[in-house]
């Protein structure tokens, strides 16, 4: 049975741990505060969040940093929510 | 070494595209602020207590349950109640379980399907814990995981991993080292660092040489 | 709560689209009953919008590893245990 991106116990990367610390960005914080915020009032929860992250292509996920991977499913779990409307962002980041 | 697929609706991803990723989360702020999605304070309230977490509450609820049995197993029977005991925030997870660490067992924590953590006890998970690799192996080469993190456990001690998948978060006692038997609470708890509840870990008390 | 501790349980090994938290390496293997969660609301339902309700039965499961991987290098009795949802468990033969 093949895996979805997200299922990894036991899933092989030929890695080693790499044991790297680093201290989170002002956007990782914040990204993970938006993720709170949206389900403090109601809009999106924690499940969403993983659906979101698990919608990923494969290499995108594999590459994609943790909160990379956040903004992502935020991203498509607002846009299907009509939260956001498709290209806002882009447009927004843009301007 | 990125690919650009310009019909996807999701800005590009790229190793080391900081900037880009930092905008992008901040433009998503600031247009859900502006919609009315969220309240810029809660934000502000949700970084703040981001911040505020450490592995020094985790630590605190294993020293008092290393110090007094009797808050031992009732750490052991709901240690999100325990924790409020102690004036500690459990965090939003409805049930908090602490694993205790013996001379025959010995627990570790892992979430292969993301990164489920007791971050109100511990503070923000490392990345390490985040990565496939640990994801990985933490659950189907758990001891090769502990000898490279520098744990070697006694020949007949049983491993026992514990993959994350609902709504509990998982909290390792560790063991109270040897030499530690004079030491005070507050002592204590100074030796018991984040990996060691996470079971990466064990605690061991200074030498008799190091102490004042 | 159908089960009880010390039951052994088979995990499903069904194919399921969509959203759900029972890691395939454990799809297809019989564990013991370690611990009885109580009810909780269901993310396969609720990783869609839904409150997740009505609250699902859930259960920590404990494996032993040699059980779980072939190539399994540790002691006989090392063990992994996961939270697994009710209706991904049936009683093992």
């Amino acid at each position: 049975m093949e895996r979805a991106v997200h299922d990894r116990g036991g899933w092989s990367t030929g890695s080693a741990i790499d044991r790297t610390e680093h201290e989170l960005a002002d956007w990782e914080l914040l990204t993970d505060a938006l993720v709170g915020a949206l389900g403090r009032e109601g809009v999106m929860n924690v499940d969403e969040l993983r659906r979101g992250i698990e919608s990923m292509p494969r290499d995108a996920y594999e590459r994609a940093s943790y909160y990379e991977r956040w903004l992502y499913s935020l991203e498509t779990i607002l846009t299907e929510k009509g939260i956001l409307a498709p290209g806002e962002l882009d447009q927004r980041v843009a301007g | 070494m990125s690919e650009h697929d310009h019909d996807h609706p999701h800005a590009p991803i790229a190793d080391g595209d900081e900037p880009a990723t930092a905008a992008r989360a901040r433009a998503l702020a600031e247009l859900l602020i502006f919609k009315g999605v969220v309240r810029r304070e809660d934000v502000r309230q949700m970084i703040d207590w981001l911040v505020s977490r450490t592995a020094a509450d985790g630590a605190r609820l294993v020293a008092r349950a290393w110090v007094d049995p009797e808050f031992k197993q009732r750490l052991l029977a709901d240690a999100r109640a325990a924790a409020l005991e102690l004036g500690l925030d459990p965090g939003p997870s409805p049930v908090v379980m602490a694993v205790e660490n013996t001379q025959a067992v010995h627990h570790m924590v892992v979430c292969t399907l993301c990164s489920c953590y007791p971050r109100a006890l511990l503070g923000p998970p490392p990345d390490w814990y985040k990565s496939l690799p640990y994801r990985s192996r933490a659950v189907s080469d758990p001891r090769g995981v502990l000898t490279e993190f520098g744990v070697e456990l006694d020949g007949d001690v049983e491993l026992r991993v514990l993959d994350s998948t609902a709504d509990i978060r998982y909290l390792v006692i560790p063991l109270r080292p040897p030499g530690s038997e004079e030491m005070t609470e507050q002592l204590l708890a100074a030796l018991v660092t984040r990996d060691a509840m996470i079971g990466v870990a064990q605690p061991v008390a200074p030498t008799p040489a190091s102490v004042q | 709560m159908r089960f009880g501790v010390g039951e052994r349980v088979l995990i499903a090994a069904r194919a399921h689209e969509g959203h759900h938290r029972t890691p395939g390496y454990l799809k297809g293997k019989v564990g013991t009953i370690e611990h009885a969660h109580g009810a909780f609301t269901n993310p396969e339902t609720r990783a869609y919008g839904t409150d997740g309700l009505p609250e699902q039965p859930l259960y920590l499961v404990g494996f032993l590893q040699r059980e779980v991987w072939p190539e399994y290098r540790g002691r006989a009795d090392d063990r992994i245990y996961a939270d697994l949802f009710e209706h991904w468990l049936a009683k093992a033969r």
